[in-house]
């Protein structure tokens, strides 16, 4: 039982007889199938006839590998100055985005709805609207609002322009407080395309009707434009390099400061952000750069169309060559040389992944997340001798496989690779009991993969190295850096010690395994 | 590129929203008009007359065939039929299921996308299900789509209060955008004073009867045949009406912030025109068999 004195969590206080005895007597009254069933069925859901079954299965999702359009629109709006990301639609949803966010970036979010109920659908929403609109002006006092939807506002096809303008008509807020919005809802794409849409709303809010006098490259700047970006270290990283080759940018969305306020006692609850000048001003720049180009067709549009931008086409700066053709592109168009402090950089990067190619080389890794995290990961994987296995996307469209399965045949690592989009971390859980990998590259959801497989025995164990969104279960992993050469050697570590860890563990054995538990590796 | 004139054709079902919505697209291809049909109605028939089909397969039901909207092509969805008419339907589900408001919203969202009104347009037409009864239905007149309204309408007294509400329901969109109703198609059944009634009925709500559409057994001819009625007898009486109407759709400025009736003004009307009985308080709430006492008494 618990002890006053010493208050114990429940691991390991339910590991006491008591506690044990219970379970047990809870196991007879819910008359729980036998420990010898149980088994039985875990050990046929590792088999490849069950794989079969699994990869049969049409209309039921286990396990998503990716969130929904407004958890991205929110993101989108909370890197915008002094901005309330608002949501039209149910309360809980917005209380899922708040929680989602607190666990990963531990931080306070602000982000509010107009809490739709049962009347609000049969009636449509255009009420909270209005008084939600008012009462966040009076209450959080934002400089900007920006509106995106969850399903039940989609359903039942809530207009938000018609709404807004209203509320502006009706004398809710002053007829000239920015409020752009996007259309988010949830049962369409994933939480990257919100991202896209909630921006692609906010440019055309402030840059439409406002192109007079306007050029591409007038302001000497270059936009960046990360997507859906859940590191800080690489909203740094990217600032960092571009100061270095003394280029001036523009981030439209810049989340950086809002999600690492300090606690000196003060509560911010904005901080930071890009300003509406700098998006009013945007359609100056030289170019916009899509950092996750996957992710971002409505912003690529807009920026070709609007601001008659080349949108110069990149991929992620991910691992040596995606940071390559990042920086060689930055310099092309702002005809400014990439300086020695960069290529320095990248030398280093080039001497750790010598010195550690020899324990990569030829270990294979399964990995999930989003589109261009994939990419950006699986060509980093190659520079380094490491083959991707099992390579799935949840949110991944067919043109993405095509794209990757092709950059992966192109090398010879690459051979073994199989590429699956539109598929959940069940489907993966099979794939990886069929084929074991070596490791598996994930968010924290990926535990739940390395606990079933090593309940089937150490030999089929999948460790997990957590990379993507969200990071639940560790702390502090959201201010690593997975971009630019300084990314990639951060994954490098993260890499080769799973490896060496893995080894230690295995070698530990004494008397049996240890001649090779070895100091120096 | 000149601006694609957008119309959406509103009224109540069975008022012939379909049949004259394809008839008056066929006059107006006739002329040498490039024209679009967005069906909005889960039934799909706005375009069989166009296409000589039964029934032209909608977005909805292809995107649930591949798994998702994503997977379509514009292709698969858009058929070409008499005039160079380009079709669609947005489809949707059975009656008493799912939500058919929704399936409007995905396929103007998939047409959008698509770039399917990137393609050099004159016109299009939305053909809208009975009545605005939800958001979804709406969606054709959200801002940058259709800015023209019109009300498919006849004497008969449902069929005008179905009127009525539908400019209730554009004043909640004028107020706000650019959308203006353009007139009154009045589709004849041959009820009382009826091109008059409607006639009155626009001034009242400040627009238009932009055109009295007799009643002619050769529509019905066409139709068992799946064709307008310009392409079944370009000669005939009938195609000639379709055509003046086309014409004048063409040539319409007339674009108003409707004033709608209010249910009292609605019933003087009626009365005036003899389709609505003074009412009687004193036999409200009476049973025959009250009504039979007094009478002997």
């Amino acid at each position: 039982m618990q002890n006053a004195d010493a208050i114990n969590p429940g691991y390991p206080l339910f590991t006491g007889e008591d506690y044990q005895a219970t379970f047990a007597r809870k196991r007879v009254f819910e008359e729980a199938p036998a420990e010898e069933k149980l088994e039985q069925v875990f050990q046929w859901t590792t088999t490849e006839e069950y794989k079969q079954l699994n990869f049969q299965r049409e209309a039921l999702t286990i396990n998503p590998a990716k969130a929904c359009q407004p958890l991205g629109a929110v993101l989108c709006a909370l890197g915008f100055y002094k901005t309330l990301p608002y949501v039209h639609g149910s309360q809980g949803c917005v209380a899922y985005f708040r929680t989602y966010f607190n666990r990963h970036f531990r931080e306070p979010i602000a982000a509010v709805s107009d809490s739709m109920t049962e009347d609000a659908a049969v009636f449509g929403g255009q009420k909270n609207m209005f008084e939600g609109l008012e009462n966040s002006l009076k209450l959080y006092q934002p400089d900007m609002m920006a509106v995106s939807t969850t399903c039940m506002a989609e359903v039942i096809g809530d207009d938000l322009n018609a709404f807004i303008a209203n509320a502006k008509k009706d004398g809710r807020v002053p007829m000239d407080f920015p409020i752009p919005f996007a259309h988010t809802p949830s049962f369409v794409g994933s939480h990257v395309t919100g991202w896209d849409n909630m921006l692609e709303g906010i440019l055309r809010y402030f840059t439409l009707n406002d192109m007079e006098g306007k050029a591409p490259g007038s302001n000497g700047k270059l936009n960046i434009v990360t997507g859906f970006e859940s590191y800080l270290g690489n909203f740094r990283v990217i600032k960092r390099m571009l100061k270095e080759m003394g280029v001036e940018y523009t981030f439209l969305s810049d989340p950086e400061e809002v999600l690492d306020t300090p606690a000196d006692g003060e509560f911010r609850m904005y901080a930071g952000g890009t300003r509406i000048e700098d998006v009013q001003d945007a359609p100056n720049a030289i170019d916009t750069l899509l950092l996750q180009p996957w992710q971002l067709p409505k912003t690529k549009k807009y920026a070709q169309e609007t601001w008659n931008h080349k949108v110069s086409a990149i991929s992620i700066p991910m691992g040596l060559g995606g940071t390559d053709e990042f920086l060689m592109m930055v310099s092309e168009l702002t005809g400014k040389p990439i300086p020695d402090s960069l290529t320095q950089e990248r030398g280093r990067l080039v001497d750790m992944m010598t010195d550690s190619h020899s324990w990569l080389h030829g270990k294979r890794f399964s990995l999930f997340g989003d589109p261009d995290f994939v990419t950006g990961m699986c060509q980093f994987l190659l520079e380094l001798g490491a083959e991707p296995l099992h390579v799935l996307c949840h949110n991944g469209s067919k043109r993405w496989a095509k794209d990757i399965t092709r950059l992966l045949k192109d090398s010879p690592y690459g051979q073994s690779a199989e590429v699956h989009v539109g598929k959940d971390l069940w489907h993966l859980r099979s794939l990886v009991f069929a084929d074991k990998p070596d490791f598996l590259i994930g968010n924290s959801y990926g535990k739940f993969i390395q606990r079933d497989t090593l309940h089937k025995g150490k030999a089929f164990e999948v460790p997990l190295i957590r990379f993507g969104f969200p990071l639940f279960d560790r702390h502090h992993l959201h201010r690593d850096t997975t971009l630019g050469y300084e990314g990639a050697m951060h994954i490098l570590k993260a890499l080769v010690n799973a490896v060496m860890e893995r080894l230690d563990e295995e070698t530990m054995k004494m008397g049996e395994t240890d001649y090779a538990f070895d100091l120096i590796r | 590129m000149a601006m694609i004139r957008q119309c959406a054709i509103y009224g109540k079902g069975g008022i012939g929203k379909s049949t004259t919505t394809q008839n008056l697209v066929a006059g107006l291809a006739a002329e040498g008009k490039k024209v679009m049909i967005v069906g909005c109605d889960p039934k799909a028939d706005s375009t069989r007359l166009i296409l000589h089909a039964k029934a032209q397969s909608t977005i909805m039901q292809m995107a649930a065939d591949a798994g998702t909207v994503e997977d379509l092509e514009l292709e698969d969805v858009l058929k070409v039929g008499y005039g160079g008419i380009r079709c669609v339907e947005s489809g949707g589900p059975e009656p008493g299921v799912g939500c058919a408001g929704r399936g409007v919203i995905t396929a103007i969202n998939f047409l959008e996308e698509e770039g399917a009104y990137e393609e050099d347009l004159d016109f299009v037409f939305y053909d809208v299900l009975g009545d605005v009864v939800c958001g979804g239905f709406a969606m054709p007149i959200r801002e940058n789509k259709a800015q023209e309204i019109y009300i498919v309408v006849s004497g008969e007294m449902m069929a005008m209060y179905a009127a009525n509400n539908i400019a209730k329901g554009i004043c909640k969109y004028a107020t706000s955008g650019k959308v203006r109703l353009a007139g009154l198609i009045c589709n004849s059944r041959k009820t009382d004073r009826e091109a008059e009634l409607i006639e009155a009925l626009a001034a009242k709500m400040g627009t238009q009867m932009i055109h009295f559409v007799p009643r002619d057994n050769v529509v019905q001819r066409a139709e068992i045949r799946r064709m307008t009625v310009i392409e079944y007898d370009p000669t005939c009486k009938q195609a000639d009406e379709y055509r003046d109407l086309a014409r004048k759709i063409v040539e319409n400025k007339k674009l108003v912030i409707p004033k709608p009736l209010t249910m009292d003004e609605l019933e003087d009307l009626l009365m005036e025109f003899g389709i609505l009985d003074e009412e009687d308080e004193s036999i409200v709430g009476k049973t025959a068999a009250a009504e039979a006492t007094l009478a002997t008494a």
